[in-house]
């Protein structure tokens, strides 16, 4: 089949791989139909990833038609589904809280090692996102396998088009759920640092929560004025000076809740790395720790930190004493997808949520590669790629 | 024949350290080797401490969400321990309560310890050992104890040491790869059998061992 490998730092083609196979009683195939690329391959085609293979197949934001199913899957060949991009047993003690993305059972137990080195404790299995979370080929894809796929995978119903349901995968739950982690009640002031999908998912989901006012901080020109479509306030943090003007605008107290949708992203996973680059660019410069520490001193006291933003090492010069004293509560972690599948669902085929606007493009898989480079490059312009296998 | 008796005995008080619930024996030898300080509550195999009487001791506890009594009955059948252990080739039962492990080893070849079953305890405890002899004197026990709603607790314990001569070098050279390592993840491909039915595999290309 063919399929978008990774082959080294900024070297992404589509080549021609082995087709996958069903290994596990629940496994399922699928043609995939729908594939996007996410943020977070961005850091992949960075190559700051380690643990990352030349072949490695990558996507996991993808959807597809049953293709195949194994003797203990669920689904039924012909069933279009989306699937979450973290792959989760349903049955460890974690999947039976809900923390789907800490599931003992889905990362293959020697691919354990390195997270459990550098956490503590090892992760659960994700889609095409390198040998640390379990070295899964990916879904930008013809074809790819689906573990679990009694657990994961959610059916669509007839008449809601890829594009409005393909994003259930990861960056639409990712959002919502750190509107969640952000605790908001009606009323509230909202800040979110970055209008990326992800970010933009965050202002949609924290309106819908009832949040009174959000306000959106980028420079991408397009992005802010996605943001405002929404009805976000915006910030252009090139034009403005962040921290006074959340105070202006909210009457010197403060934003309730900060929501950091920007996270270490490019600048890296590697301890080592992390520590050198935010030791570089500690200062007024806007490296991507930047944003977390401004959110932490823009927040309110007693507010709420939440943080969707990908970080992988450690963080210099992080403000504990801020965030002790102003009494601050943080939550954060990789989306516990399966928990608000059907919920969201739902709310998109009853027309709550919009999902498409933030499509810029879409592209035969077999222009993946110009794809990267382009949503890697420009990223006022190529705000989301959808692939089409 | 000496030797081999106090190394039986070294070894009982090393794997009586390491399990729940150690013996007077056991904390009489902690003690002596940590004068400093009284015992702490944590399992002996955490020590910072290497030596256990020339034996190398491997251990971990899991929690597995599913019934104690079934885990018991799986591991009691030492012929599905194959399924998950890497390096065991497979297991033989050659009478009651005795079984050939042939493990792998360097090169191809494999290793043959014959094992019988010293304490078996249903439900809560199984404990083996090898028969006089062996080219690897060793011993195992895993327990099983209640974890409430979490499932049950189930901590392994391997204590072995390798004869000396090129046998031993050549199995201990074996055995020392990483044995820590390879402990955890036997377990851990023991709870994802036991919790999922399968054992998590990326692709084709892996461990046909871990396909299960």
């Amino acid at each position: 089949m063919r399929a978008l490998t990774w082959q080294g730092t900024n070297n992404v083609r589509v080549d021609t791989v082995a087709d996958p196979e069903i290994l596990n009683s629940r496994d399922a195939i699928l043609r995939v139909t729908s594939t996007a690329i996410c943020g977070s391959d961005l850091h992949l085609y960075d190559g700051v990833i380690p643990t990352l293979m030349p072949g490695d197949v990558l996507g996991h934001e993808f959807m597809g038609v049953v293709e195949e199913v194994g003797p203990k899957s669920t689904l039924k060949k012909g069933q279009r589904v989306v699937v979450p991009f973290t792959i989760a047993c349903g049955s460890c003690y974690f999947c039976l809280k809900q923390q789907y993305a800490a599931c003992d059972n889905s990362n293959p137990v020697k691919n354990q090692e390195i997270s459990e080195k550098l956490y503590g404790h090892a992760m659960s299995g994700l889609f095409g996102y390198s040998h640390m979370t379990g070295g899964y080929p990916g879904g930008q894809a013809e074809y790819v396998r689906v573990p679990f796929s009694d657990v994961g995978p959610i059916v669509i119903p007839d008449g809601l088009e890829d594009d409005k349901v393909l994003f259930l995968s990861d960056i639409l739950p990712t959002g919502w759920m750190a509107a969640e982690n952000a605790a908001i009640e009606p009323g509230d002031i909202v800040a979110v640092f970055g209008c990326g999908p992800v970010g933009l998912f965050c202002i949609e989901s924290a309106i819908v929560m009832g949040a009174e006012t959000v306000i959106a901080i980028d420079h991408h020109q397009h992005r802010l004025e996605l943001a405002r479509n929404l009805g976000a306030k915006v910030i252009d943090f090139t034009e403005t000076v962040v921290g006074d003007a959340l105070m202006e605008m909210t009457g010197g107290i403060g934003p309730d809740a900060v929501i950091d949708a920007v996270g270490m992203e490019a600048h890296g996973f590697a301890p080592d790395i992390v520590l050198e680059i935010v030791k570089q660019k500690i200062g007024p410069g806007a490296d991507r720790g930047h944003a977390l520490r401004e959110a932490i001193s823009a927040v309110r006291k007693g507010g709420r930190v939440s943080i969707p933003g990908v970080y992988g090492g450690y963080l210099d010069k992080f403000p504990l004493g801020a965030m002790m004293e102003k009494g601050l509560e943080i939550r954060t972690g990789q989306t516990h997808v399966q928990r608000y599948s059907q919920m969201l669902l739902d709310k998109i085929g009853k027309g709550e949520l919009d999902t498409t606007f933030l499509i810029s493009h879409h592209l035969p898989l077999e222009q993946a590669a110009d794809g990267y480079k382009n949503f890697h490059d420009n990223q006022n312009e190529w705000t989301k790629v959808v692939l089409k296998p | 024949m000496k030797e081999d008796k106090s190394n039986a005995f070294a070894l009982g008080a090393a794997a009586a350290v390491l399990a729940a619930g150690a013996g007077v024996a056991a904390r009489a030898g902690l003690a002596k080797r940590q004068a400093k300080h009284p015992p702490d509550d944590a399992p002996g195999r955490t020590a910072k401490r290497e030596n256990f009487g020339g034996y190398e001791v491997v251990g971990h506890a899991v929690t597995i969400n599913r019934p104690r009594h079934e885990l018991y009955a799986f591991w009691r059948d030492f012929e599905n321990l194959q399924r998950f252990m890497e390096n065991v080739e497979r297991i033989q039962p050659t009478g009651e309560d005795r079984a050939v492990w042939t493990i792998k080893a360097p090169a191809g070849q494999t290793v043959d310890v014959e094992t019988h079953v010293v304490e078996d305890r249903p439900d809560e405890l199984i404990a083996w050992r090898s028969v006089e002899g062996s080219d690897i004197d060793a011993e195992g026990r895993v327990h099983f104890r209640d974890a409430g709603e979490r499932g049950t607790i189930v901590e392994a314990i391997i204590a072995y040491k390798p004869p000396a001569g090129p046998v031993g070098k050549m199995i201990a050279k074996l055995f020392q790869r990483e044995p820590n390592i390879q402990g955890r993840q036997e377990l851990k491909r023991f709870k994802m059998l036991m919790e999922t039915g399968e054992i998590a595999v990326a692709n084709a290309e892996q461990d046909e061992k871990e396909k299960a």
